[in-house]
């Protein structure tokens, strides 16, 4: 266990870190980034307060089959999103300019960036976003099961 | 759900299936282990008949399949904008990868339905099936895909969920060790392929196989290209200078694991022969590199079997004699692309090709069945040492028989079909080059030695071990390779002329597979 200042500071980033990962994973269709890199940040959180706290606190907050859940269940998503367009082919992204849920019509020329659109790309995202924070999550676990505390 | 759909997207289905039984698999597993079970055989069987569906679809049609991802409709593989150029994750299916995919998919359902009785006391059960599940995934992709990158990462799936099972069993850290071993040297291997990717984009702008063998001007550049492709898939096939990680891998994997690695190597030669043939076969010197890969195989033929003849480890003998029956295919391929364009190709090229492909099938049908059956004897007496082992016959009746049908095929017996493929190939490699032809009988002789020295000391003899005969799901794995020796063997012209000759056929003939993509594949 770190400091009482270090373990302050890290509650506090931990929900910036938090907040900004969902961010990149939100933002992917429109900016550098995006499911696999917004999970990495998620998970770098997971990995600072890991640092910052006890592990044996850390294993109370933060449980392994909650993380291997999130992994399953991003694939799924994933995966099952790939499907949802095999009416046409395998991946069809059939949201795309349809006008539903991330299906804003986009015309030629500059925007701001609207991120109410492209289709099933956003939703792959979260998906790859959530599977990856799992990932990286249980590794972390993993890697700090056998750590020691040192005196 | 109509046929002609079913039909159609097919392609995808096949990756579709495993892929999401995979990925349900951990959460299934989390509430009921029986329906785990049947939840992976039932997506095995189905991935089984969706690989028959494609390949009936491919022997009717006479051409390949092309089914785009993502693409409006599903076969547009040159859109009207883009100029020209196939875009998008492209599966290109002709008669090689369709054969291919089956002989993935049907040792995969073998070894799925062996593992439910020999993994039964191991823990992390729904990981092993989900890694068994994403290394079919690899290799269905690896062979049905038509698209260089695409093949790069399906093989990364294929090596990492390879290295995972791997050290399944930890087995004192000997297991981990040897997948560790696998895993750096696949990697560095796929880095080399990467790079040699990237040589290609630079130079034609594509990454499709058609696209950049119609563009394939067979550069200084391309020869680096092929020399780092030819090396990094030789390596994952296991030929001989390249092996060093096959003993190991397929030693120390369980029982059916072993079993399936012989077929994720043979995804790897697949891909060899692909990028041979399809890729570089217009504008390359075919003669060089078919005798290279002559060379390769001669010298992995007689390399392995004399190496295996002084194992007394019952599954890296048997891993030895993987490397050895590999040495045929690249040869009798070799052959056939050495000849490849000149009048020779005709008289006895295409059948030296034919024996190659047929080797495939029947080395993995019988060196499954014969990792399936050191499986057995390692589950029932606990050891893989050949001279703690004796008079198992006595009460493995039916592993005692399977074992025999194996091994006498790998070794060239008739009625069996390793007979089949071995007179194709003695004999049109006979006329290529004589020296090669007794070679391969002289390997072969080696083999039935090594083998009846196998079953001697693990099945004859006095009864040391009180053992019973294993479980019905392992038996029954056991009997589905086993039909297939026997179908192949009593009826090699069924084989031949449904699956082997057309797969041959569509290798030989790169033109009509880029005819076939760059002409807009509907």
């Amino acid at each position: 266990m770190m400091s009482k200042i270090v373990r302050t500071q890290a509650s506090f980033l931990y929900t910036l870190i938090l907040i900004f990962g969902f961010y990149i994973v939100a933002h992917g269709h429109l900016t550098p980034g995006g499911g696999f890199q917004g999970g990495a940040v998620i998970a770098t959180g997971i990995a600072l307060i890991v640092v910052a706290y006890k592990f044996e606190n850390i294993k109370g907050w933060v449980k392994k089959s909650m993380l291997t859940t999130a992994e399953s269940i991003g694939l799924l998503a994933f995966i099952i999103t790939g499907i949802s367009g095999i009416g046409v082919s395998f991946f069809y992204n059939w949201l795309a300019n349809s006008g539903l849920l991330f299906g804003r019509v986009v015309h030629y020329g500059i925007n701001p960036g609207y991120i109410n659109t492209a289709g099933t790309l956003p939703i792959m995202n979260l998906a790859v976003g959530i599977e990856v924070l799992g990932g990286l999550g249980v590794i972390i676990m993993y890697f700090l099961h056998y750590a020691k505390e040192v005196k | 759900m109509s046929w002609e759909y079913l039909v159609n997207h097919s392609p995808a289905l096949i990756i579709i299936v495993p892929l999401l039984a995979a990925f349900g698999t951990p959460l299934i597993g989390r509430f009921s282990r029986k329906a785990m079970y049947i939840w992976i055989i039932a997506s095995l069987t189905l991935t089984e008949i969706i690989a028959i569906i494609i390949l009936h679809t491919v022997y009717i049609s006479g051409k390949p399949m092309v089914y785009v991802m993502g693409a409006n409709p599903y076969n547009m593989a040159v859109p009207p904008d883009s100029g020209g150029i196939p875009i998008r994750i492209i599966f290109t299916v002709d008669a090689f990868s369709s054969f291919m995919a089956f002989v993935a998919s049907t040792v995969a359902l073998a070894g799925g339905i062996y593992s439910i009785s020999c993994e039964a006391q191991q823990s992390a059960q729904e990981k092993y099936y989900a890694l068994l599940l994403l290394m079919l995934v690899g290799m269905l992709g690896m062979v049905l895909t038509g698209d260089l990158f695409n093949f790069f990462v399906f093989l990364e799936i294929n090596s990492l969920a390879s290295a995972a099972l791997v050290s399944y069993r930890i087995d004192k850290g000997l297991a981990v060790e040897a997948a560790f071993k696998y895993a750096i040297i696949s990697s560095i291997g796929a880095l080399a392929f990467l790079f040699g990717i990237g040589i290609l984009y630079g130079e034609y702008d594509a990454l499709n196989m058609a696209m950049i063998a119609s563009r394939m001007k067979f550069t200084d550049l391309d020869k680096i290209v092929m020399a780092l492709f030819t090396v990094t898939l030789g390596m994952k096939a296991g030929a001989i200078p390249m092996h060093y990680w096959v003993p190991d891998g397929y030693g120390k994997a369980p029982g059916a694991i072993s079993a399936m690695l012989v077929t994720a190597s043979q995804a790897s030669l697949y891909g060899l022969f692909r990028v041979s043939f399809t890729v570089f076969g217009l504008a390359a010197n075919t003669a060089t590199l078919g005798w290279f890969i002559i060379m390769l195989g001669v010298l992995s033929m007689f390399v392995g079997v004399t190496m295996a003849l002084i194992q007394h480890d019952i599954k890296r003998l048997m891993a030895y004699h993987a490397i050895s029956q590999t040495g045929y295919m690249l040869l009798g391929v070799g052959v056939g692309l050495a000849t490849l364009g000149t009048a020779a190709f005709n008289q006895y090229g295409l059948a030296a090709m034919e024996g190659g492909i047929f080797h495939i099938i029947n080395h993995a049908m019988y060196k499954g069945l014969l990792f399936l059956t050191a499986g057995a004897v390692i589950y029932r007496v606990g050891t893989s040492d050949l001279n703690k082992m004796g008079g198992l016959a006595h009460t493995m009746k039916y592993t005692t028989i399977f074992f025999m049908i194996g091994a006498l095929s790998i070794a060239g017996i008739p009625p069996f079909n390793g007979f089949a493929s071995k007179l194709l190939i003695y004999e049109s490699v006979y006329q290529f080059n004589p020296v090669l032809s007794i070679l391969a009988m002289i390997v072969s002789i080696l083999t039935l030695a090594s083998f009846v020295k196998v079953f001697h000391s693990a099945f004859m003899g006095p009864k040391i071990h009180d053992v019973k005969e294993v479980p019905k799901s392992m038996l029954i794995g056991m009997a589905i390779l086993t039909f297939f020796i026997i179908l192949f063997g009593l009826f090699p012209n069924i084989a031949l002329n449904y699956l082997v000759a057309p797969a041959a056929k569509a290798l030989a003939n790169p033109l009509g597979y880029i005819a076939r993509v760059l002409g807009g594949g509907a």
